[in-house]
C-alpha cells in the first residue's frame, strides 16, 4: 500500500464576516483513502494538537447527498471526471503533492466556517416551483398513464442532480443555470409535470435572479465539473421552455 | 406498565382486512379550522419526516421542521439505492396484500405485529401511486408501464426501483412536496438545526429544545404535538453504510425523558457491502441487494485456494467452476443467492470464520457476475439476430446489460476499491446497515408519552427482527404519507381548544438549563483523546460482542466495557472550539455521548433475549445445522425497555405479540 507524504494548502475562516486565509499543513496519507479520509486524518492530528480541525460538510460519503463541497486544486470536487469529493481517492494523487482545498466561491453562496458554505438559495429556488402540485392522496393509479422509456429516461438524468452547486462554483459568472434547468427538464419531461411546466419554470428562473446568480454565458465549465453528468443540452432545454411559456402562453410570474 | 398496541376494541374486533379502513372511518378527526390553531413539530426531513410534514401541511396543520443537514433533501434516505416494494402485482406473478404482510411478519421472524404489518401492506400501493404523481422516475419497460425486480426473502417480484437510486427520487418527490408547503407557508422549515432534548408539558410532549448549528445558540420551539422521524441509529457501530451524521440523539434523549426503546438489539447486518480496507476507514459502503437478482455468492473450496488469493498469488479466475463453492446455493436451494439479508450475513461469516475468505484482511467473500453477463450476453445476440456470436461478444453484449441495470453500483465499487468487477468478482462482506429497533409505538405510532409520535426507521415498528430488502423505504413513507396524519388527529382532537404553547414556560427553560449544562460539561473536560477515537472503539465493542453473532458471556463483558470507556470519555475527551459557534466536532460529542448509554441497552436486550431470531443470533441457541434457533415460548414478545439512568439497570415492559392470522412456522428458506 503505498504511502502519499502531501503538503496542503486549507482555507480557513472563522465565519462570513472575518477574512479568510491559506494554512498549510502536512499529511500523510495512503492511496485506499478517499479525499475526506484524509481530511479526517489532517484533523485528528489537529485535534491531538489541541488547535481547531478544518470544517467541512459532508454526510453520505457516497456521491449521493450533495453534501460534500470543496474545491480541490482549482476544481469544484477535485480533478477527477463525474466524482464527488468523498469519491475522490488518494490514489489519483502523488507522493509530494501540494495540493490545494478551498470553498466554493459565489456570492449566493456564503462562507458559514473553512470549507463550508450556505446552500440554502437552491432550497429557495425549489420553494419557487421545483415541484408538482399534488395533494398526498390525491393520484391516479401509477400505471394509468404510461411514459415512454427514452422520456423517463432523459427525464430521470436531469433528476440525478444532488444540489452540490459544484456547478455554481465552476461558472466564472456564479450562474445556477445547470442546477435549475436539470430540475426543469426533469419535471417538464414527464406528462405529470407538463401542467405546471410554464409558471414553474418562470419562478424557479425568477428566484435564481433574485438569489443573486450570475447569468450563462455557455462556458460549459458546470457541465465539465458536474459530478453527476448533468448536460448543458438541459440549459439550452430550459430556455426554450422559458421563451415558449412567455410567447405561446398567458402565464406570467413577476 | 401494561403495554398494547391501542387498537380501540372496535377495530379489534373486525378482521385484519378490514382494520384500517374500520379505524380511518372511525377515529376522531380535527375540522380544519382547529387544524389552523394547532401546531406540530416534525424533526427530520428524510422519508417519514419529509411525507410527514408535507401531508400534515396539506391538512393545513401548521407544521414546524427540523434537520440537521442544511436541506433537508441531504436526510440519510437520500442513499438508498435498491428500492421500495408495494403489492401491486403489476407482475402478475401472484402477489397481493396478504402475500407482502405474510412474507414481511415471516421475515421478521415473527417478532412483529400483525396489525401494524397490515396496515403497511395495505397502503403500499398508494405509495407508488404517490411518487409517480410527483414525477419519480421509476423504471419504466418498453411499453411505458412500470418496471419490476426481486429482493431478498421473496418469490415475487413487487419492488420499483429508480436505477441504483431509488431512495434519492423518492426523497426528492417529498422534498419537493414539503418545499411546496414551505413555499405556501405552512410548514416552517429550520435547517442546521439539531434537537437535543423534548419538552414535556402536564404529561404531553409540546416542543424540544433545538441547537441551531451556525452560531451554537439553544432555541426553543413549542406545539401541541411533536414527531420524531430522526433515522436509525447503525452507527452506534462506528463502521455501518449509514451516512456519517446518522445518529440515536433525538430518539435517546426521548427515551431519557420516559419513552421506550423497543428491541433495541435489532440490528440488520447486511450482507453485500465493500469490505474494510484499513483502520482509516470512516464508513462501509452498500452495494445493493438487487445486485443477489443476478450476482452468485462464493469462496474456494480449498482453504489453499483462498490463501493464494489473500496472498494475491491468485485470483477469482484462477479458481476452477467445481472447485467453488457457491454456499447460498448450496445450503438454501430454495432461495439461493437470495436469501434474507440475516441469512446470507450469517453465511458469509462461517465460510469466512472456516478459512475461505478472499481478501487480505480474510473477511470478505465473492459476488460474481460473470453467469449473469454471458446469460444476458447470449439472450442479446439472439434478439439481434447476431448467430454463432463468439464469446467475446457475448460478453461484450452481456456486460452492457448489466451496466444498464447496475452501472451505477458497479462504477462506485470500482472507485472505492480500484478493481473492474465486470472482469473480477466483486468482493463484499456483511457491514452494519439499519436497526429495527426503535422508539415503541402502539398503533397511532404514538410513543407511550402522549403527544409523542416515531416515524421511520426511528420507531420500532414493522421490521419484527429483521426487515427484508425494500420495505424502509416503503415503511417511512407510509408512516408519513398515510399513517401518521390519520392517526395524530386521535391525538389532537382531545387538543382543539388548547392555546398556543408557550415556549417560555417553565419546563422550556429548565429543559434548555439542562440542555447547556451538558454541552457545558462535554466542553470542560478539555482531555487528551478524540471523540472519533472513542467512538471507534465503542464501536469495535459493539461488533465484535453484539454483532453478527452474539453470547451470554460476550455481552456481559461487553457492557463492563462500555460502562469503562464511558468513564473514560467524561474523564478525558477533548472537544474543540466553542459552544456558541459552528462546532462540528460539538455535535458528534454529543452523539457518541448518547451512543454509549444506547449502545450499553442494547447489550442488555441482547443479554435477555436468550433465542436467536434474525438478526439476533444468540450461539446458544442454534439448530445442529447452525440455523436460528427461535424460542416462542418464551420471547414472543417486544421487549420495550424503561431507561432509570446510568447508575441503574433498566426496566424491561413486555408487548405480548399475537398471531391470530398467520401460523408461527420456523423460518425456512431451504
Ligand atoms: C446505503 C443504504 C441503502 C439503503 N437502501 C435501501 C433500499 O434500497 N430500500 C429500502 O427500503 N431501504 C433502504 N435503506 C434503508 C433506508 O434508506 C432507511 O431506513 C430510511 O431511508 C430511513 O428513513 P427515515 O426517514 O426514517 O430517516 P432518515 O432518512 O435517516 O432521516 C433522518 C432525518 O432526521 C434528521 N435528524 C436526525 N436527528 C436529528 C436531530 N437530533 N435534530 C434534527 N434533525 C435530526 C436528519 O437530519 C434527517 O433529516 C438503505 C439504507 C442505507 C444505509
Ligand atoms: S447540476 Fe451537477 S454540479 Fe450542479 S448542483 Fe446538480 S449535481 Fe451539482
Ligand atoms: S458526502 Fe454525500 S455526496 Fe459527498
Amino acid at each position: 500500500m503505498s504511502q502519499l507524504n502531501l503538503t496542503l494548502k486549507i482555507w480557513r475562516q472563522q465565519n462570513a464576516n472575518e477574512k479568510g486565509r491559506f494554512e498549510t499543513h502536512q499529511v500523510e496519507a495512503n492511496e485506499h483513502m478517499s479525499f475526506l479520509e484524509m481530511l479526517d486524518v489532517l484533523n485528528e492530528k489537529l485535534i491531538g494538537e489541541k488547535k481547531e480541525p478544518v470544517a467541512f460538510e459532508h454526510d453520505c460519503r457516497e456521491g449521493i447527498c450533495g453534501a460534500c463541497s470543496m474545491v480541490i486544486n482549482g476544481h469544484p470536487h477535485g480533478p477527477q471526471q463525474k466524482t464527488t469529493t468523498c469519491q475522490l481517492h488518494m490514489r489519483h494523487f502523488h507522493n509530494g503533492d501540494t495540493i490545494h482545498v478551498e470553498p466554493y466561491r459565489a456570492g449566493a453562496f456564503p462562507v458559514i466556517r473553512d470549507l463550508v458554505v450556505d446552500r440554502a438559495a437552491f432550497d429557495r429556488i425549489i420553494q419557487a416551483g421545483g415541484f408538482i402540485s399534488v395533494n398526498t392522496g390525491q393520484p391516479q393509479d401509477a400505471n394509468a398513464l404510461p411514459v415512454e422509456k427514452d422520456q423517463a429516461s432523459r427525464a430521470f438524468d436531469g433528476a440525478e442532480c444532488i444540489g452540490c452547486g459544484a456547478c455554481v462554483a465552476a461558472c466564472p459568472n456564479a450562474s445556477a443555470m445547470l442546477f435549475v434547468s436539470a430540475k426543469v427538464s426533469h419535471l417538464a419531461l414527464l406528462p405529470q409535470g407538463k401542467v405546471e411546466a410554464a409558471r414553474r419554470v418562470q419562478s424557479m428562473v425568477k428566484q435564481m435572479d433574485l438569489e443573486g446568480f450570475g447569468n450563462c454565458s455557455n462556458v460549459t465549465a458546470c457541465e465539465a465539473e458536474c459530478p453527476k453528468g448533468i448536460s448543458v443540452e438541459n440549459i439550452a432545454r430550459m430556455n426554450r421552455e422559458y421563451f415558449s411559456s412567455v410567447i405561446t402562453t398567458e402565464t406570467r410570474v413577476d | 406498565m401494561i403495554l398494547n398496541a391501542n387498537i380501540p376494541d372496535e377495530v379489534k374486533k373486525v378482521p385484519l382486512e378490514e382494520k384500517w379502513t374500520k379505524y380511518r372511518s372511525t377515529v376522531p378527526l380535527v375540522a380544519p379550522n382547529n387544524k389552523r390553531r394547532l401546531e406540530i413539530i416534525v424533526v427530520g426531513t428524510g422519508l417519514a419526516g419529509a411525507s410527514a410534514a408535507a401531508s400534515l401541511g396539506e391538512l393545513g396543520y401548521n407544521v414546524k421542521c427540523f434537520t440537521f443537514h442544511d436541506s433537508p433533501r441531504r436526510a440519510h434516505s437520500i442513499a438508498a439505492q435498491g428500492g421500495i416494494n408495494a403489492a401491486k402485482n403489476y407482475t402478475n406473478d401472484g402477489d397481493s396484500v396478504y402475500r407482502l404482510f405474510y412474507d414481511t411478519i415471516k421475515g421478521g421472524d415473527y417478532r412483529a405485529r400483525e396489525a401494524n404489518v397490515y396496515r403497511l401492506a395495505e397502503v403500499s400501493a398508494n405509495i407508488i401511486d404517490q411518487a409517480v404523481a410527483q414525477g419519480v422516475p421509476f423504471a419504466r419497460e418498453y411499453g411505458g408501464l412500470l418496471e419490476n425486480r426481486s429482493f431478498g426473502g421473496v418469490q415475487v417480484s413487487r419492488t420499483f426501483y429508480a436505477r441504483g437510486q431509488t431512495g434519492q427520487q423518492l426523497l426528492l418527490g417529498a422534498y419537493q412536496a414539503l418545499s411546496r408547503q414551505i413555499s405556501l407557508g405552512s410548514v416552517d422549515m429550520y435547517n442546521r438545526h439539531e434537537m437535543l432534548d423534548v419538552v414535556i408539558v402536564d404529561g404531553k410532549a409540546r416542543g424540544i429544545i433545538a441547537r441551531n448549528l451556525v452560531t451554537g445558540k439553544l432555541e426553543r420551539f413549542a406545539a401541541h404535538a411533536v414527531v420524531l422521524a430522526t433515522g436509525g441509529y447503525g452507527n452506534v457501530f462506528y463502521l455501518s453504510t449509514n451516512a456519517m451524521n446518522c445518529n440515536v440523539t433525538a430518539a435517546w434523549r426521548a427515551v431519557r425523558r420516559g419513552a421506550l426503546m423497543a428491541n433495541p438489539c435489532f440490528t440488520q447486518i447486511h450482507p453485500t457491502c465493500i469490505p474494510v480496507s484499513g483502520d482509516y476507514q470512516s464508513k462501509l459502503t452498500l452495494m445493493s441487494e438487487s445486485l443477489r437478482n443476478d450476482g452468485r455468492v462464493w469462496v474456494p473450496k480449498k482453504k489453499e485456494d483462498a490463501e493464494a488469493i489473500r496472498k494475491g498469488k491468485k485470483t477469482a479466475l484462477d479458481i476452477k467452476e467445481e472447485d467453488r463453492d457457491y454456499f447460498l446455493e448450496r445450503r438454501y436451494p430454495a432461495f439461493g443467492n437470495l436469501v434474507p439479508r440475516d441469512v446470507a450475513s450469517r453465511a458469509a461469516k462461517t465460510a469466512c470464520d472456516e478459512g475461505l475468505g478472499v481478501a487480505p484482511t480474510g473477511l470478505a467473500v465473492y459476488l460474481d457476475f460473470s453467469a449473469a453477463i454471458k446469460r444476458y450476453g447470449q439472450s442479446k445476440a439472439n434478439s439481434s439476430g447476431i448467430h454463432n456470436a463468439s464469446e467475446a461478444q457475448i460478453i461484450e453484449l452481456g456486460e452492457k446489460v448489466v451496466e444498464e441495470k447496475y452501472g451505477n453500483l458497479f462504477e462506485m465499487y470500482e472507485k472505492i476499491t480500484g478493481e473492474n468487477p465486470y472482469k473480477l468478482p466483486m468482493k463484499i462482506y456483511p457491514a452494519v446497515h439499519y436497526t429495527m429497533g426503535g422508539l415503541w409505538v402502539d398503533y397511532n405510532l404514538e410513543t407511550n408519552i402522549p403527544g409523542l409520535f416515531a416515524l421511520g426507521e426511528c420507531n420500532f415498528s414493522d421490521h419484527g427482527a429483521n426487515r427484508l430488502g425494500a420495505s424502509a423505504l416503503m415503511q417511512g413513507l407510509a408512516d408519513g404519507y398515510f399513517v401518521l396524519p390519520y392517526t395524530i388527529g386521535k391525538f389532537l382532537s382531545g387538543d382543539i381548544s388548547t392555546p398556543k404553547i408557550d415556549a417560555n414556560r417553565a419546563e422550556f427553560v429548565a429543559v434548555e438549563k439542562e440542555t447547556r449544562e451538558r454541552i457545558d460539561k462535554l466542553m470542560s473536560i478539555g482531555g487528551s483523546q478524540s471523540i472519533e477515537s472513542f467512538h471507534r472503539r465503542l464501536g469495535k465493542i459493539m461488533w465484535d460482542y453484539c454483532g453478527m453473532s452474539r453470547t451470554a458471556e460476550g455481552l456481559t463483558a461487553a457492557r463492563q466495557m462500555i460502562r469503562e470507556l464511558r468513564e473514560e470519555f467524561y474523564r478525558d475527551v477533548f472537544v474543540p472550539g466553542k459552544a456558541d459557534e459552528f462546532n462540528p466536532e460539538l455535535e458528534k460529542a454529543q452523539r457518541v455521548a448518547d451512543f454509549f448509554e444506547l449502545g450499553e441497552l442494547m447489550v442488555v436486550d441482547a443479554l435477555n433475549r436468550n433465542e436467536s431470531c434474525g438478526g439476533h443470533f444468540r450461539e446458544e441457541s442454534q439448530t445442529e445445522e447452525g440455523e436460528a434457533k427461535r424460542d416462542d415460548v418464551n420471547y414472543r414478545y417486544v421487549a420495550a425497555w424503561e431507561y432509570r439512568g446510568w447508575e441503574e439497570d433498566p426496566l424491561m415492559h413486555r408487548e405480548d405479540l399475537d398471531f391470530d392470522n398467520i401460523e408461527l412456522k420456523s423460518r425456512s428458506y431451504k
